[in-house]
């Protein structure tokens, strides 16, 4: 059962110089209890998708085309107040430097209970805090930590807190934003590990959302990957790795040192991403692609992911470069 | 050894933190506890540990930015030839000195001045040393710009830092840095801030840069993978002490300490079909080795060049 759809999802931002177009024609698919990845550098759209997903982004953006199916319900278009419902408990975030976000002069407890209360309005305060202690045990952290304030924690301490709350009104599921951008490897290493396990003992769904192709590599069953606001390659996680078929997937295949196997070369991927105000239509890779011809970048060519296999698609354009 | 370009011997820094305004109460934080190493000439050592642990106070230390509390910097000057401690420089042959110790900064967007154009930027440390005239300086400018790949250099020099990417301000600062033909350079994380495409074309641009020019790297990250590529030698850093230093691939083959090993199993690798398995911290490696070797020092070297810090930390990890 797929727990979400996104099909031809358009989202893009006015500005005074022009439309930005942040996300473009993204469809995915995520099934009930899976972990799907997303990846690509800074600006290629991950966080639009995800805040498109539960339409929290900026006052200036606007889905402009394709639907969110979530639970079975198209989600774009619902009033703020049917958002409501789905936003914490459908699908909850945990952002980018959410640990960031706690207010200082509230209680961590008090902050989750808040969140609690607006979606179960019925339940007692001595309900919630119990919910709350089972979820710091399940993310690790000891129920004293319900009468702390932020400014007392660790920042590994504050996101697993963050986790607790973006569980705490059961949702179905979670985006995890570059939970651990922040954070040390060692804490982004116990991060990574418990929210595989909440994942695993609470059967939610992931989406994680990462520049890391590393942590996308240990965290996702599949995966996307996004180069200028549109999916470029797409499928089982180790399909992707090891078969990559577009262009930009092979480079930052090719371009993450690691600390396993032979010691080897990196490549670097010169240029930048291509602004994405009023673009006209072309193959978006076609400035940094090691292998170019004229037709990608004069004639109108639409970029479309094709079939490599049922499990990986790949945007047809790139396949053969590089 | 003879061709050593710096000696860093018990180096320590200590923080005086005082408990309050009306408090008589002071209290000591030991940043950096008594570290040692040494670089020869065009090596590279990477310095790793998490974030709190001394790596950026040890930098900082090593470029004379904030004076030490103790222990001794020996820096090789060609002068005399000779292994020199810097707390003999002074006044002018110290400003002289500095020419030698340059610094790449972590963060691009904070470390170049908004408001100068980037011919200024490059031309600031020419000014404060006083090297050649306008002319000579300007050309210097020119070359160096096109040594770090920003090319055609007269488009960038008068263009300003927030009409360049992250990755060309990055190429700026190390223009900065290696227009004072310094012999070492001490990097504080320098591509943590940037996007994987372009991280690997500035690593690649400084082992390029270290070969030609013959620059010595301290190289600060948190990234064991990183350092693996960039790096002839880790020092692995835990709570202002070195833990266990070794050349590259023993280190990462071979680790002997348990929080080396801890950090070692927490890198991600980018390989879904590798099993990569939980390391629980254990003491009895460390404690048989300090058991085998009752009278040595604070380091035990257990193979070649390959040395393990025995000061306790129990109870830290």
């Amino acid at each position: 059962m797929n727990i979400l759809e996104v099909k031809d999802l358009d989202m893009s931002y006015k500005t005074i110089d022009g439309d930005v177009e942040a996300v473009k024609k993204v469809s995915f698919t995520v099934k009930e209890g899976e972990s799907f990845g997303i990846v690509g550098e800074s600006g290629c759209g991950k966080t639009s998708v995800a805040m498109s997903l539960l339409q929290l982004q900026a006052d200036n953006g606007k889905i402009t085309n394709g639907e969110i199916i979530f639970d079975g319900k198209n989600i774009v278009g619902l009033s703020e107040s049917q958002l409501r419902e789905v936003r914490w408990s459908g699908i909850s975030i945990v952002f980018q430097g959410a640990m960031n976000s706690w207010n200082p002069v509230v209680k961590i407890g008090e902050q989750i209970r808040e969140a609690m209360r607006e979606h179960y309005p019925d339940k007692t305060k001595e309900e919630n805090t119990k919910k709350i202690i089972e979820l710091f045990d399940i993310v690790g952290l000891d129920s004293s930590i319900i009468d702390r304030f932020p400014h007392e924690l660790s920042g590994g301490m504050k996101q697993r807190a963050v986790i607790a709350l973006a569980l705490s009104c059961d949702p179905k599921l979670i985006i995890a934003d570059e939970p651990t951008t922040a954070l040390d490897v060692v804490i982004q290493d116990q991060i990574l590990k418990e929210i595989r396990k909440v994942q695993e003992v609470l059967g939610l769904s992931l989406i994680y959302i990462s520049h890391d192709i590393a942590v996308i590599a240990e965290m996702t069953d599949n995966m996307a990957v996004m180069y200028a606001g549109s999916i470029v390659e797409m499928g089982k996680t180790d399909k992707v790795f090891s078969n990559p078929k577009h262009a930009y997937t092979k480079m930052l295949l090719e371009s993450t040192p690691s600390i396993v196997g032979p010691k080897k070369k990196l490549r670097s991927l010169d240029g930048e991403p291509p602004s994405l105000i009023n673009t006209d239509s072309y193959c978006s890779f076609s400035y940094r692609c090691p292998s170019p011809d004229d037709n990608c970048r004069n004639r109108n060519i639409e970029m479309e992911l094709t079939k490599i296999d049922s499990e990986h698609y790949a945007d047809k354009c790139c396949i053969n470069c590089g | 050894m003879e061709n050593t370009l710096i000696e860093v011997k018990n180096l320590e820094k200590y923080f005086e933190i005082s408990g309050g305004l009306f408090s008589r109460n002071k209290s000591i934080v030991k940043a950096v506890d008594g570290i040692s190493f040494d670089i020869p000439f065009g090596s590279s050592l990477g310095l790793v540990g998490q974030s709190g642990c001394g790596k950026t106070t040890t930098a900082r230390a090593l470029s004379l930015l904030d004076p030490k509390t103790g222990g001794d910097i020996n820096f090789y000057n060609s002068e005399t030839q000779m292994m020199q401690s810097i707390d003999e420089l002074e006044g002018e042959e110290l400003k002289k000195f500095r020419r030698n110790i340059q610094m790449i900064f972590q963060d691009p967007y904070e470390s170049l001045n908004p408001r100068w154009n980037i011919k200024d930027i490059i031309l600031e440390p020419l000014n404060i040393h006083n090297i050649g005239d306008l002319k000579e300086r300007e050309e210097a400018v020119y070359e160096i710009l096109k040594t770090v790949g920003l090319t055609p250099p007269e488009n960038y020099m008068p263009r300003y830092p927030h009409e360049l990417s992250g990755g060309q301000r990055q190429r700026v600062s190390i223009a900065r840095t290696l227009i004072m033909k310094p012999k070492f350079v001490v990097c504080d994380e320098p591509t943590s801030m940037l996007d994987v495409s372009i991280r690997i074309s500035i690593m690649d641009l400084m082992l390029n840069l270290a070969k030609d020019l013959e620059v010595s790297y301290l190289y600060i990250t948190h990234d064991l993978a990183v350092a693996r590529y960039m790096c002839d030698r880790i020092a692995v850093m835990f709570n202002g002490k070195i833990v266990e230093i070794a050349e590259t691939e023993e280190l990462l083959n071979n680790p002997i300490h348990p929080y080396t090993k801890r950090l070692i199993s927490s890198i991600p690798i980018p390989d879904p079909s590798y099993n990569r398995e939980t390391y629980e911290v254990n003491f009895q490696e460390l404690d048989s080795l300090i058991a085998d070797n009752p009278n040595s020092d604070e380091m035990i070297e257990v193979n070649p060049d390959h040395f393990v810090g025995t000061h306790d930390v129990k109870g830290l990890l």
